[in-house]
Formats: C-alpha cells, sequence, structure tokens
C-alpha cells in the first residue's frame, strides 16, 4: 500500500487502531523517494537510519498508549533549520559540512511530538530565491512538470509533499517561500503571524520577516503542524508570549456572515488569466458558503517589492557577515591573508544570488544611502502595515491569487533578477506586515498546473485561515489529481 | 600663538554580571581559551539574542550616578565590521537611542571644581580577543570574552588638559567599582579608554583636526600618552602644518604614538535597528528602584566625612577611595569618637600595612575594634604613641587585642614621677659633658636629654611628665 | 538613484567579496536595474512617519543573570577550519 499518500490526520487513525506501524508508513515514504528523487530532487540529506529508529520508537510508545500529536509521522525539514549532528547547510556551499551542536526550537518540538524526521529538503541557497534553483546542491523539479520550477525558496519542502516523499514538511517563508512553492506544487502551505512559532535555530535570512510555517497535503493538516510548532519561545526576544488555541478546532466550521476582502490591487492586468479565473472561481465558492465579498483596497501594495527587496537583503547581508571561514564551514585554502582568506572564501562560498543580495543590502546600508533606502522603505513598510490595519476593520480574512502566474521554467528568470522578484508581488506583503497568511489548491492550468489562492488574515488570526481554507477545501469543486511520475 | 588642547575620552567599562550580554556562558576571566562558549556567543547559524536583565540594571546605575537622563524607550542597533574576534560579523550595540544621555561628573583639581559633561552611555557586547604571534603564520582567536556585557561611557570634549582627563577618569573609575558593577581592572582590560584629542588657537570656539588614541591600559599611560599626543599636535601647529584625522596607538615601551593609517578601515559601519531584540523601556518604577539600591557615591561621601567629621578634605578623599576603606574608617570613627586620630591611624600605619601586605581591607587582621582599643590606650595614658607603633606592629602580625601585648610585653607607661625622677637624675648624671654645655646656653640640649630618659626606659616613659620633670631639675640646675 | 561600477567596488570590499571586472560589469547592471525600480519610493513622502524595524511590538524581553553550561571549547571548535591547541586560527591579520 502507498501509505505515503495519505495525510497526517488519516494516518493517526490508522496508527491509533492499530491497523497500521509507524516502520509501515516511514518504510513506504523511503521506497517513494527511492522511485522519484532522482527525478525530483527535493532533498539535499536524507535521515533514514535515525528515521526507522524514530517510527520503532513511535511504535512502541503508540503500544504503550502515550502518543503525541505526530507520533510516528514522517515530516521532512527544510535544511535550513539546524539539526543536532546533522548537517544543515541552507543550501550552500559555505555551510556544506557544517553540523550544529543543538536543534532549532521547531525541530525539538517536532521530535517531541514523536515525528519522524525524513530529511533535510532542498531549498535557494540561505532562501533567497523563488525557484529552488540556486541551491549548491542542484536544481528541484516541480513534479507535476519536471522541466519547471516547484517554485521557492521552500521547493524541496513543497515538491517533498507533493510527491508524497514525505507525509507533511516545515519551510521557512521570508517573503512567499512557504505559499509561493506551496501555490506551484498543488499543496498546502501557511506563513504564522511572525513571533507566533520560534525562529530559534532557522538559519537568519531577513530576521524582521522570517517564519517558519508547515507545508501540507491538507487544510487539517496544517492545523495538526501548527499545534505542534507554535508558541512562545524563551530563546528567542521577538518570539510573542500569547496562548495558542487548537487549530484543529476550525476545521469544518462554517464561514456564514464572514467578509472576504478583494484587493482591486492584487487583480492588476498582466496576472495570468487562468490564475484570475480560478480566483473568481474561488470567490463564488466562498459566496455559495454565506461569505460576503468585498472589494477593499490596499494602496501601497505597488511598494511592496521595492520595500522588500531593500529591506531583506539589508538584513541578509549582517546576518551572512557570520560565514567568514572562522568558526565553521567553509574556508578557502589559499588566503594569503586575512583580507584575502575572507574575500575568497565569501565569494567562492556564496552563489551568485547570494552575494547579488548582500550587495545589494551593504549598499542600502552604507553611508550616504541609509536614508534613500533603508529608512524610505521602513517608513514606507509602516504604510504598508497600515493598510492591513485599515482592511481588516472591513473585513475578516483578504483573497488574493498566491502567484501572479503558474511556474515558470527552469532557467526562465535566472538572468533577470527584477523578473524574478516580482513573481513575489503578491506574497512579500503579509511579511512586511507580520500578519498570516495561506495558500491552498484552487485548481490547475490547462497545461495542468496547480493553482493557489492566498488568504490573508490580521495578526494571530490563524484560525480564521484554517476555517475559511478548510470550508473552501471541502466545498471547491474541482478534482483531486496527483502529480504522474 | 598659544594653542588650548581639547580632550574627549570613551570609556568601555565590562560589567560584572555572572553571564554574559546575550547568552548564559559565564564571564569568568582566565579560563581555558574558548571554553565560556555557547552557539549564541560564537555566533552559529540561526541562534538569536535574549538580553540579560542585570546588564540594563547596572548600566541605569551608571546612568543614575553620572546624572544622566535615563531614555524612557532605548533600542538596540548592528555595527557592522569584519574582524576574525567579532563572531556574527557585527557586533550589537545601542547607536540611535542610548540608554542614558547628558550626564556630567564633577572633578576636583587643587581645590576647583569642574564639570565633565556625559554625552551619552550605551550598553553592548565585547569583542573576543585574537593573539598575533610574531612568528607563526596565523593569529589565534579566543571567544570566552565574545558577549561579556560593557558599557561605553562617551564624554563631551570638556577637558583642556591632561590633568583634567586623568581626573575624570579616576572619578568614572571610582564610581563603577563603587556602584560593585564593574572591577575596574585596567591590565585585564575591565576599564578601557580611548582618547580624542586636537588643538585649537585659544579663544577659538571651532575645534581642531582630532586624533584618536588607543591601546592606554593604565592610568599612567593614559597621561603619558596625552601629553604625548598634545607636544605632537602642538609642534605640527606651530611648524605650520597640519593635523590629520587619524586613530594612533600608543606604544608604551617607546612611549610614542603611532599612526595607524593604511591599516584602519573606513569607518562605514552601516549601523541598522537590530531585528532581534526588541526595545528596552524604563518606567519610573523600575528606574526608582534602581535608583535605591545606589549607595553613597564618592563624591558625596568626601563631603559629608569633611562636615560630619571635621577632617580635612585631604584625608576625606584618602579615606573614600574605596567604599570597604570609608566604611573601615567610618567604624573606627564611630568606635572611638575621635574621628581625627581614627583617621590619622587608618591613613597612617592601617594603610601602609595593608598596602605594603597587599591585603585587601577585609583581609586586615586588624579590625576597627581593635585599632580603636590601641588608640585608647594612648589616650587614657597607658602607652606612648611611640609604643603603640610597636603594638600595632604585633597586633599585625600576631592578631592579638593590644591590651594583652602591651601586658605580655610589659609596655605599660611609667607615670610614676617618683620613678621617673629617680631615672631623669640618673641621665643627667650620667651625661655631665652635655649638662655643661646645656648650662653655658646650649637650649636645644634639652631635647637630648628627653631622648636619653626615653631610651633608659625603653620608650615607656610618659613623655609629658618626663618634659616636666627635666625643665623642673634644669631650671634648679 | 543608480549605482556605479566603483561604489559596486567598494561596497564589495565592505561586504568581503571578490569579483572580476567581468562580474563587476555584470552586477553594476544588474544592481542598478533593481535601484532603478527602487525609484518608485520617491513618490511617496514620509515625511515624519516612524520607520517599521519589526514586525509585531514587544518590549523588555529578558532573561535573568543565571548561568548556562557552555558547550565547551571541543564542541566549539569542532566545525572550525583550523581550530589548534583551543583556538580558532585564521591567516594572520596583515590588512
Amino acid at each position: 500500500m502507498e501509505f505515503n499518500r495519505l495525510t497526517i490526520h488519516e494516518l493517526q487513525k490508522k496508527l491509533r487502531d492499530g491497523s497500521l506501524t509507524s516502520v509501515e508508513i516511514t518504510e513506504s515514504v523511503y521506497r517513494r523517494i527511492a522511485s522519484v528523487e532522482e527525478k525530483v530532487h527535493s532533498y539535499i540529506t536524507l535521515m533514514e537510519e535515525s528515521a526507522i529508529w524514530q517510527a520503532r520508537e513511535a511504535d512502541r510508545r503508540i503500544k504503550e498508549g502515550k502518543a503525541g500529536e505526530l507520533t510516528g509521522i514522517p515530516i521532512a525539514l527544510k535544511d535550513i533549520l539546524c539539526t543536532e549532528g546533522v548537517r544543515t547547510t541552507c543550501g550552500s556551499r559555505i555551510l556544506e559540512n557544517f553540523i550544529p551542536p543543538y536543534d532549532a526550537t521547531v525541530v525539538s518540538k517536532l521530535k517531541d511530538a514523536g515525528a519522524v524526521l525524513v530529511g533535510k529538503t532542498n531549498m535557494d541557497e540561505f532562501a533567497m530565491g523563488s525557484s529552488t534553483e540556486t541551491s549548491w546542491f542542484g536544481i528541484t523539479k516541480n513534479p507535476w512538470d519536471l522541466e519547471r520550477i516547484p517554485g521557492g525558496s521552500s521547493g524541496g519542502s513543497a515538491a517533498a509533499v507533493a510527491a508524497d516523499e514525505c507525509i507533511a514538511s516545515l519551510g521557512t517563508d521570508t517573503g512567499g517561500s512557504i505559499r509561493q512553492p506551496a501555490a506551484l506544487c498543488g499543496v498546502v502551505g501557511m506563513k504564522p503571524t511572525y513571533g507566533r512559532v520560534s525562529r530559534f535555530g532557522m538559519v537568519a535570512f531577513a530576521s524582521s520577516l522570517d517564519q517558519i510555517g508547515p507545508v501540507t497535503k491538507d487544510v487539517e493538516d496544517c492545523a495538526i503542524m501548527m499545534n505542534v510548532i507554535s508558541g512562545h519561545d524563551i530563546n528567542e526576544s521577538t518570539s510573542v508570549p500569547a496562548e495558542v488555541p487548537d487549530y484543529t478546532k476550525f476545521i469544518s466550521r462554517d464561514i456564514r456572515g464572514w467578509t472576504v476582502g478583494i484587493p482591486g490591487e492584487y487583480f492588476i492586468e498582466g496576472i495570468d488569466p487562468e490564475i484570475k479565473a480560478a480566483a473568481d472561481e474561488t470567490i463564488k465558492i466562498l459566496e455559495g458558503l454565506g461569505a460576503k465579498c468585498l472589494e477593499i483596497s490596499l494602496p501601497h501594495t505597488e511598494y511592496c517589492v521595492a520595500v522588500y527587496y531593500i529591506i531583506a537583503p539589508s538584513e541578509a547581508s549582517s546576518n551572512l557577515a557570520r560565514y567568514d571561514g572562522v568558526r565553521y564551514g567553509f574556508r578557502t585554502r589559499d588566503g594569503e591573508n586575512l583580507l584575502d582568506m575572507y574575500k575568497k572564501t565569501r565569494s567562492s562560498g556564496f552563489g551568485a544570488e547570494v552575494k547579488r543580495r548582500i550587495m545589494l543590502g551593504t549598499h542600502s546600508l552604507s553611508s550616504g544611502y541609509y536614508d534613500a533606502y533603508y529608512k524610505k522603505a521602513s517608513q514606507v513598510r509602516a504604510l504598508i502595515r497600515d493598510d492591513f490595519d485599515k482592511a481588516f476593520k472591513k473585513c475578516d480574512v483578504i483573497l488574493t491569487p498566491t502567484t501572479p502566474a503558474p511556474a515558470f521554467r527552469i532557467g526562465e528568470k535566472l538572468d533577470d533578477p527584477l523578473q524574478m522578484y516580482l513573481f513575489d508581488i503578491f506574497t512579500l506583503s503579509t511579511n512586511l506586515a507580520g500578519i498570516p497568511g495561506i495558500s491552498v489548491p484552487c485548481g490547475y492550468t490547462k497545461s495542468g498546473l496547480p493553482i493557489g489562492v492566498q488568504f490573508m488574515a490580521n495578526h494571530f488570526e490563524e484560525g480564521k485561515l484554517l476555517q475559511i481554507a478548510s470550508a473552501y477545501e471541502k466545498n471547491s469543486t474541482i478534482e483531486r489529481r496527483r502529480p504522474n511520475l | 600663538m598659544e594653542y588650548e588642547p581639547v580632550i574627549g575620552l570613551e570609556v568601555h567599562a565590562q560589567l560584572l554580571t555572572k553571564t554574559k550580554i546575550f547568552c548564559g556562558c559565564s564571564t569568568r576571566f582566565g579560563e581555558a581559551p574558548n571554553s565560556n562558549t555557547c552557539p549564541v556567543c560564537l555566533g552559529m547559524p540561526g541562534v538569536l539574542p535574549v538580553l540579560n536583565k542585570k546588564v540594563v540594571e547596572y548600566a541605569m546605575k551608571m546612568a543614575i550616578a553620572t546624572h544622566c537622563r535615563v531614555n524612557g524607550t532605548s533600542t538596540w542597533a548592528r555595527k557592522n565590521y569584519f574582524y576574525p574576534d567579532l563572531p556574527k560579523g557585527y557586533q550589537i550595540t545601542q547607536f540611535a537611542h542610548p540608554i542614558a544621555e547628558a550626564g556630567y561628573v564633577d572633578v576636583e583639581i587643587d581645590g576647583a571644581k569642574k564639570r565633565i559633561g556625559i554625552t551619552r552611555i550605551h550598553m553592548e557586547e565585547d569583542a573576543g580577543k585574537s593573539i598575533h604571534d610574531e612568528s607563526s603564520p596565523s593569529s589565534y582567536v579566543d571567544l570566552n570574552r565574545a558577549g561579556v556585557p560593557l558599557i561605553e561611557i562617551v564624554s563631551e570634549p570638556d577637558m583642556r588638559n591632561t590633568d583634567e582627563a586623568v581626573h575624570y577618569l579616576r572619578r568614572l573609575h571610582e564610581i563603577l567599582v563603587y556602584l560593585e558593577i564593574c572591577d575596574g581592572n585596567m591590565e585585564e582590560g575591565s576599564f578601557r579608554c580611548d582618547a580624542n584629542v586636537s588643538l585649537r588657537p585659544k579663544g577659538q570656539l571651532k575645534l581642531g583636526t582630532r586624533s584618536e588614541l588607543k591601546n592606554m591600559n593604565s592610568f599612567r599611560n593614559v597621561q603619558h600618552a596625552l601629553e604625548y599626543e598634545i607636544q605632537r599636535q602642538r609642534a605640527i601647529l606651530e611648524k605650520g602644518g597640519r593635523v590629520v584625522q587619524e586613530t594612533r596607538l600608543w606604544d608604551v615601551p617607546q612611549g610614542v604614538t603611532h599612526s595607524m593609517r593604511g591599516k584602519e578601515e573606513a569607518h562605514d559601519y552601516r549601523y541598522f535597528p537590530e531585528p532581534d531584540l526588541v526595545p528596552v523601556v524604563i518606567s519610573d518604577t523600575w528606574k526608582e528602584e534602581i535608583e535605591n539600591t545606589l549607595p553613597e557615591l564618592p563624591m558625596e561621601k568626601r563631603e559629608r566625612f569633611v562636615e560630619q567629621y571635621g577632617i580635612p578634605s585631604y584625608d576625606a578623599g584618602v579615606l573614600t577611595a574605596s567604599r570597604d576603606l570609608a566604611d573601615y574608617y567610618e567604624e573606627t570613627a564611630r568606635l572611638c569618637g575621635k574621628p581625627k586620630t581614627a583617621s590619622n591611624w587608618v591613613m597612617g600605619d592601617f594603610l601602609a600595612y595593608l598596602n605594603e601586605e597587599k591585603l585587601e581591607i577585609t583581609e586586615s587582621p586588624v579590625t576597627p575594634q581593635r585599632l580603636v582599643d590601641l588608640i585608647d590606650m594612648i589616650e587614657d595614658g597607658t602607652i606612648s604613641g611611640k609604643i603603640a607603633k610597636e603594638v600595632f606592629e604585633d597586633m599585625w602580625e600576631s592578631g592579638k587585642n593590644p591590651r594583652e601585648i602591651v601586658e605580655k610585653r610589659g609596655l605599660v607607661q611609667i607615670t610614676d614621677t617618683a620613678e621617673l625622677e629617680k631615672i631623669v637624675e640618673e641621665v643627667l648624671e650620667a651625661n655631665q659633658k652635655q649638662l655643661e654645655q646645656y648650662r653655658s646656653g646650649k637650649n636645644q640640649l634639652f631635647g637630648f636629654f628627653v631622648g636619653q630618659t626615653m631610651k633608659a626606659t625603653r620608650g615607656k616613659a610618659n613623655p609629658k611628665i618626663v618634659n616636666e620633670l627635666l625643665e623642673k631639675k634644669l631650671s634648679i640646675l | 538613484m543608480k549605482i556605479t561600477k566603483k561604489e559596486v567596488g567598494y561596497v564589495a570590499h565592505l561586504a568581503r567579496l571578490d569579483f572580476s571586472e567581468d562580474e563587476k560589469g555584470k552586477l553594476t547592471s544588474q544592481l542598478n536595474t533593481i535601484l532603478v525600480y527602487m525609484d518608485i519610493l520617491n513618490r511617496i513622502d514620509t515625511a515624519g512617519i516612524q520607520p517599521v524595524t519589526h514586525a509585531i511590538s514587544l518590549d523588555n524581553v529578558l532573561r535573568d543573570d543565571t548561568e548556562k553550561k557552555s558547550i565547551g571549547a571541543e564542541i566549539a571548535l569542532a566545525s572550525a577550519p583550523d581550530g589548534n591547541m583551543g583556538f580558532f586560527g585564521v591567516p594572520r591579520v596583515i590588512e
């Protein structure tokens, strides 16, 4: 049986009623990996040995009646999350051999919940990219069309879930890096509110925007994962000490009487007509469920890309200064003196896109440019956040397409950074405002590529996102397909 | 033309917290290299800082003690530069909104008070240590110190000569140590000073071009480096030259400052708000709480000593050099009721022995009570002041109480007039030659007879009675 | 605002990166495409607007001054490219 195709909640039932063991599930996952990984390349590192051991341990605990929320469920981790004793590369040559002596908080939480950790998924180097083409460890392909990108930067995490190479995974989202690949791979992906899930142990890209979140096969699984990974962490100063609700309670609640905001700025010319049609279809279904759709305005939307591509590279240029060949990671062998060692190590340790962003960020912060770039962008960021504050006074959630187009072809935008950046146009704003967002599959293009719809809600209203996303999922008329691999 | 030096100082003080500023690693000095480290202070990927509350409280203490305005909200920034002992490639510090601003300390030079302004006090993390070995192609990095909390105290350019600068520095040092927030050890680097020095024609308001002096790890070095630098700049200006704005290192063995030109980086630190830390908000209640824990500060204590104990301000200065010494003195003065006598003893023999053996006040074998017992024995005539010094030495070595020592060693003063009269007569008898000279008008020989009498009693004779007896005898003769 | 090739060289040095002349040329033009795009921000008057530097508003996140066990020099140096005698070794500092 292909147990690897099932969802967390389906597997939980079978594990509890004893009809299935975690070892059986885990083995089916690795069988699948053995057969499709060569084509898809979702993973950088596989953890089969420890996973089988964890599965046995899970089966023992289930027998003892001590099962946790994820006991026995095979989960994959984006290779940006530190794992004690298991190399964590962030998709970069500079961390090719880095083995952290600590677990990220989310990794500890997954372990405590009994999860079986399958492996570390591929990603754009240091999460900088929209296509998973910039990894030092090769390109991940879209399981729906191997000629196309899976999205990024959490492309490996999304592809692994779409290709049933794991049951669910964790990704990280700094400007859309969970939601965008989830949309392009036809799975569910959520970026929680900033501060909801601990960032401790996530290799930092842009600290004020980064957030970890789940990639799952359906909305209920997303709620289960959120229950496990959310919560305050004393090791992070920006972790919010707010109570976490039971997210699974939001599944299957109706949305009658809700107001869904439709921002005109997200339905602009240039967006793919099939994407627009899928979003319109989604709106119709929601209206059928008793929700009221309201046109709203987020007037500063057109500035999001500019603001994001100043703030994120600025923070990144500083966050990536620690990769200097001194304490860990790659170091060039032919550094004649310190300065030479620094420059050669960093120049050959980082890929082109990472270097481009370090340059952009360093420039934005440098003497004479700070006010024009970093400060200006941070001020416009205030306006973008205010747009959302105002909007959420009028509506419960906001609906937009997740991406302006379906997955593009490998290599298509690699030499045109700005076009690549503009592909994130619909997802950046939630990171800038710190609010949560979710992408849910809402159809396919004629050529069979998945399309996602995005919902956004106010701070700490992940529950609302899960409620409307699950209501939509249960009532949508689109047929359920699987990629043909 | 007459030139006036303008000096401003930047002082870095390591705070005496148990743990580092952003992680729980120990701040102990002198441990094996890289042993006081964890992923946070090593700057490993993915780790995050969490602020040590004590650091804020200690910084607040210094701010209040130096009359600064404590800012209600202060924020963190990153200062970006590459150096092997800076693990993250940036230092977490305060930039736009420091914890405190606009304070001052008063210094007193030859009785004249001068107020030196403090621009700002901010909190930051220390870097590690790089060890350079001339014979090796490598440098070595120890990160034990990386993340140890510092406060930086930046003065206004208010000092006009080396003396003022050194006095100001000593005041800051004294306050930090009094507050018990810094151990003040300059050699180990827990108290460090950089100086900005410039010269301008006297009477001109505009500041001249400054140089920044570094690597001065003692008060004496600061004094010498500043003196040297002022001379150097003066010589340049007098020859019609121009001072270059640069960083200069004080070379201790050579006694000169060297330019760091060429080795210096462009100062483009790309400061920006630290996204991983949230603002520090200090309420009035919190500030008052800290204010209430402040001890009496050296300057106040000095003034109070002069007023309360009627001692000279010089004495008050010596006695308030540390909190322990001041406490010792106050206890002695209280127990003996004669503050000036107490001050003479504490400043005299007590400090001399203490310094000789390099002991802390708290390690002294002579307690205030014992010292007062000794003073009392002088006052009531049991022993002479001279014998008292001998007794003190014994007390220091044996730790015994002075009465026991005096009794055991038979040091009680001879006050029996009849007995002393006999001895005086013997002395006069034995020194006929001097007696004749005295008679022939050599009055200064009076002291000689006093001395001989004291000698004959091995110092135990009551000097007052001896004087009286001699006056009587010699006038009769 | 455009960036010059010379400025690209300056920024590269600040960031401790090295580029060949060819790379520098390509980078300059790529950065300029992006920087020119950024100019749209100048359409907004931001005078007096408080910059947002954190996505959520928290303050006074503090920990007590209690010691946590260090990982020790051996683990600290385990991943170091040059970890001799308890130190991190680096090429001699000559700039």
